[in-house]
């Protein structure tokens, strides 16, 4: 008996970004643009949601794809807006994935009415860690980031935030209530993903909702284009 | 959290090359700034390796420091604080070129003997 060694140089997540492009594939087929949306768990993704697109997208039909480790609550919430909410759970197995993969993304598709959409939004579960790792077919990564988190996130999660083309700063509206310092949060993000785009607001109480509401729109254009 | 997704596909990679053969060693490069716990890959590694090829393997970990770039004026230099723009000329435009890697360099497998048959 003796030892062979066997070069492989493979990236250990071949396997999940194989599955990532078939997705993006049938997406494609459809016309639909997706933006893999993530942040820390309370940031205020349902709620922002909830602001972004209660009025309709002019001409973007929008749908949502809820991943949550379990329970329907953002899903249920996002409903009332009538709008295609498709609930995914990771909650199988060791008690919870704890971010959406590629594969979870896929087994899920035949719920969503591609057909009915021209963008979807998956909201990812909260976790400023493991969903960044795991591609699953999406058009452009967006992160909420917000106040009360503390500005030296991105100096802690630089991945997360590296991964995204847009970072919405949230809950504007308790700035005057916190000892955070919005200028150094932002000073923070643009240091570890340089000229990154950002965007501040408050889902709670609408200001600054309108420059998301044109991002996500340009985003969906941007395919147009492409495809024009 | 999520190494126990980033042991099963390291386990998967491996299973894959390895023709069924016992694996013994399987080498992974990891960069300082992926968000991977060595011990915890470890752990989870011998769990999902369980009943397979891989069972009992040795899963060496490399791990690889941070290296940058800066396209603009080529500096070049490993950050100890994650801060991505060229601090001599302020560029934005600024490349990993080493630190992200998660990917299985090698395994070892143990070979059957197969008598020699050859007229000596």
């Amino acid at each position: 008996m003796h030892r062979t060694k066997v070069r492989v140089v493979e990236d250990a997540l071949d396997a999940n970004n194989t599955i990532a492009r078939a997705n993006r594939d049938d997406f494609d087929r459809y016309g639909v643009t997706v933006l893999n949306l993530m942040s820390a768990p309370g940031a205020g993704k349902t709620t922002l949601l909830e602001r972004a697109i209660g009025e309709p997208l002019e001409r973007i039909r929008v749908g949502v794809l809820e991943g949550d480790v379990q329970g329907s609550i953002d899903a249920d919430r996002l409903a009332t807006l009538h709008i295609p909410v498709t609930q995914l759970n990771t909650g199988n197995g060791f008690g919870g994935e704890c971010h959406l993969d590629a594969n979870m993304v896929r087994s899920a598709l035949d719920q969503i009415p591609l057909t009915e959409l021209d963008m979807l939004i998956v909201e990812n579960v909260g976790n400023l860690v493991c969903p960044a790792e795991f591609r699953i077919g999406e058009d452009a990564r967006a992160m909420v980031c917000s106040l009360t988190e503390g500005e030296d996130k991105p100096l802690k999660y630089p991945l997360m935030f590296r991964a995204c083309e847009l970072v919405v700063v949230n809950k504007l509206d308790l700035l005057p209530h916190l000892d955070v310092d919005l200028d150094k949060l932002l000073y923070n993000i643009d240091a570890v993903n340089p000229g990154v785009r950002t965007i501040e607001c408050s889902a709670k109480t609408g200001e600054g909702v309108d420059a998301l509401r044109a991002w996500l729109a340009e985003l969906a254009h941007r395919r147009l284009q492409a495809v024009a | 959290m999520h190494e126990l997704s980033v042991a099963s596909a390291v386990l998967n990679t491996a299973l894959k090359h390895c023709g069924d053969r016992q694996v013994t060693v399987v080498n992974v490069r990891v960069g300082r700034m992926r968000q991977v716990v060595p011990a915890s890959l470890e752990f989870y590694f011998e769990i999902v390796a369980r009943d397979t090829a891989c069972e009992g393997a040795r899963l060496e970990l490399v791990e690889i420091e941070p290296r940058l770039r800066c396209n603009d004026c080529e500096r070049a230099w490993s950050p100890s604080i994650p801060a991505f723009r060229c601090p001599d000329c302020g560029s934005a435009a600024v490349e990993v070129s080493a630190g992200e890697e998660l990917e299985i360099d090698y395994i070892e497998v143990k070979e059957q003997e197969t008598a020699c048959t050859a007229r000596r």
